[in-house]
């Protein structure tokens, strides 16, 4: 049992881009908790003004790489509010399935990379004996379909060149969706395994949480309305005013609390708070896993995640075996002086909000970004702080193991969290 | 014998990274007999600088924290080459430096926080590049194109 522990991690591991732990303990008692972003800014809330519209998307799709489709598509929503584009049924669906391949592509990444060696105790996938080389190659080929769908799709899976304001600028050829298709159906049976291994696994860390997402019908990640554990809905538009942005002095990212309190984005928020709307075909063979949501433990955040993997392969199924791909012209954009759109979308990580204020010279005037993993920072922090006193009986490693396996287990993107200024700190 | 390497990123999206980590679902298990990733912290968590032949580095550097790991990388490697567009031009993580003077004393007090340098730098203002894989994100076929020469190179396959 230790009374005084100092663990200082630079450079937490198996996290997209970087962030800092500070933890000390004096007597028992935790008496600091520092968790640092310590990417350096990029300043995107301050580069994107005076830039044109039209160059919006494909520039804050530099926020991120994993996360890049989300930020293109998000801010492609944004500016189609400002100009009132409805965009075509088959845009709607073409960027449902750019993001499946991004969710399917991130998640595994995260799942198989960052989170499978915490589960066999492993340093890293590189490290995987014989009897787990099996996993490996599944890590890949189910990775792989993520990536090649947003290939098909979008042109690329990082930064992709197809998805534009209004329309998609090529549309996936008969022989590429079939293709995809054989590929997407032989991998739905490696994600049952996945599923599998993370309903198997005894991590838990629970306490009562106030979760929020983006809810839409058909569980597709980019319209609807924003639900809360506590009963809440709020329109895209309203997200704003219910968000409090708290500045934390240590932090290259300032953190967020909803209706002033503490509360979580991500696929966990997504599964407890709409899980029905998951398509048919995965829920007909998800029934035991669903059982356990709604849940407090964040640890089934990463069963909630292979869960969203076998999701959008079935929905991409769906909806490709369903398609006639035509070639659409661009829409026709009418500019009307000065407007304002707000782009809501869930990220892999979750929620995201893009705000653009365009002048009547098509020039972007006030740009605001809310990215998940800043909404989740404070009760990341306040989860280390609860969870170090039931581990002080632990070594120092493995202390410092279970802090960083539990600020693994929401899947943090520090590259996203970063990178923007709204205030200045105290 | 393995061709020691390092991957390394500063200031960017890490959108390589990603790439990089694509080209494995193809070439994991050929690269596995050929290559030893001794430092890759977005993979594993006990890493090691010590005797790398190749030094890859993303991203651009804008404090002097980074600037010292750099200078530290370029003193354990034999090779180090810059990828993507960040590393080797210092763009789109640069923007800051041609912010107008408004914009710059509007976040001047971050850039006090930090400790960050004046201006954002690709990696070659401040130590040897020897090589450079550009692209935003990396150009995927001349990475592997270059990978394959520095695996000759450094006589890990046959030339």
């Amino acid at each position: 049992m230790h009374d005084n522990i100092d663990i200082n991690i630079e450079q937490l591991s198996k996290t997209e881009g970087h962030a800092d732990l500070q933890v000390k303990v004096r007597n028992g008692k935790v008496e600091d908790v520092k968790l640092k972003i310590s990417e350096n800014k990029r300043f995107y809330t301050q580069a994107v003004r005076r830039r044109h519209y039209s160059s919006i998307p494909q520039f804050v799709s530099r926020i991120c790489g994993t996360c890049s489709i989300a930020h293109l598509t998000c801010s492609i929503k944004a500016v189609e509010k400002c100009f009132r584009i409805q965009p075509s049924e088959q845009t709607q669906l073409l960027r449902k399935l750019s993001v499946y391949g991004m969710m399917i592509r991130d998640h595994a990444l995260h799942l198989y990379f960052f989170c499978l060696p915490d589960i066999f105790v492993k340093d890293s996938i590189f490290d995987f004996d014989e009897s787990k080389e099996y996993l490996v190659k599944q890590a890949f080929v189910v990775k792989g379909v993520g990536n090649n769908l947003s290939k098909v799709i979008a042109g690329r899976a990082v930064h992709p060149p197809f998805q534009k304001i209004g329309y998609f600028s090529h549309i996936p050829s008969p022989e590429s969706i079939n293709e995809i298709l054989n590929q997407l159906k032989t991998t739905r049976e490696y994600v049952f395994e996945l599923i599998e291994i993370f309903y198997k696994s005894d991590f838990n860390f629970t306490r009562e949480t106030n979760f929020i997402s983006l809810v839409s019908d058909d569980y597709s990640f980019l319209e609807g309305s924003i639900l809360t554990s506590t009963g809440l809905n709020v329109n895209e538009e309203d997200f704003w005013n219910y968000l409090e942005r708290i500045i934390i002095p240590y932090s290259q990212a300032t953190g967020f609390r909803f209706s002033a309190k503490e509360y979580m984005v991500g696929a966990l928020a997504r599964m407890n708070l709409s899980n029905n709307k998951l398509c048919s075909v995965s829920k007909k063979n998800l029934s035991k896993y669903l059982r356990i949501f709604p849940s407090n433990n964040i640890y089934h955040n990463n069963l909630a995640q292979a869960i969203e993997i076998l999701h959008c392969i079935d929905h991409s199924i769906q909806l490709l075996e369903e398609s006639d791909f035509k070639s659409e012209p661009p829409p026709k954009i009418t500019l009307k002086g000065e407007g304002r759109g707000v782009g809501v979308i869930e990220a892999p990580r979750g929620t995201l909000y893009h705000h653009l204020d365009i002048d009547k010279d098509s020039k972007v005037t006030y740009a605001n970004f809310v990215i998940p993993t800043a909404q989740n920072q404070i009760k990341m922090e306040n989860d280390i702080r609860l969870l170090l006193p039931r581990i002080l009986n632990k070594t120092k490693h493995e202390i410092h193991h279970e802090l960083e396996k539990v600020i693994r287990a929401y899947d943090p993107c520090m590259s996203c969290a970063s990178h923007f200024l709204k205030l200045k700190w105290i | 014998m393995r061709l020691n390497v390092g991957w390394f990123s500063f200031t960017c999206c890490e959108d390589s990274t990603i790439v990089f980590i694509e080209l494995m679902n193809e070439k994991y298990f050929e690269w596995k007999k050929l290559i030893n990733f001794k430092y890759f912290r977005t993979l594993k968590s006990n890493n090691s600088l010590n005797d790398l032949d190749i030094a890859f580095v993303e991203g651009a550097i804008s404090n002097k924290k980074e600037e010292e790991s750099l200078k530290n990388i370029r003193v354990n490697c034999k090779k180090l080459v810059a990828i993507g567009s960040c590393a080797c031009t210092g763009s789109p993580a640069n923007q800051r430096n041609f912010f107008d003077q408004v914009t710059k004393n509007e976040i001047q007090f971050i850039l006090d926080r930090f400790d960050n340098r004046e201006l954002v730098s690709p990696l070659s203002d401040l130590v040897k590049v020897d090589d450079y894989i550009s692209g935003c994100p990396m150009d995927e076929k001349l990475f592997l194109t270059k990978l394959n020469q520095y695996l000759k190179e450094f006589e890990i396959v046959n030339a």
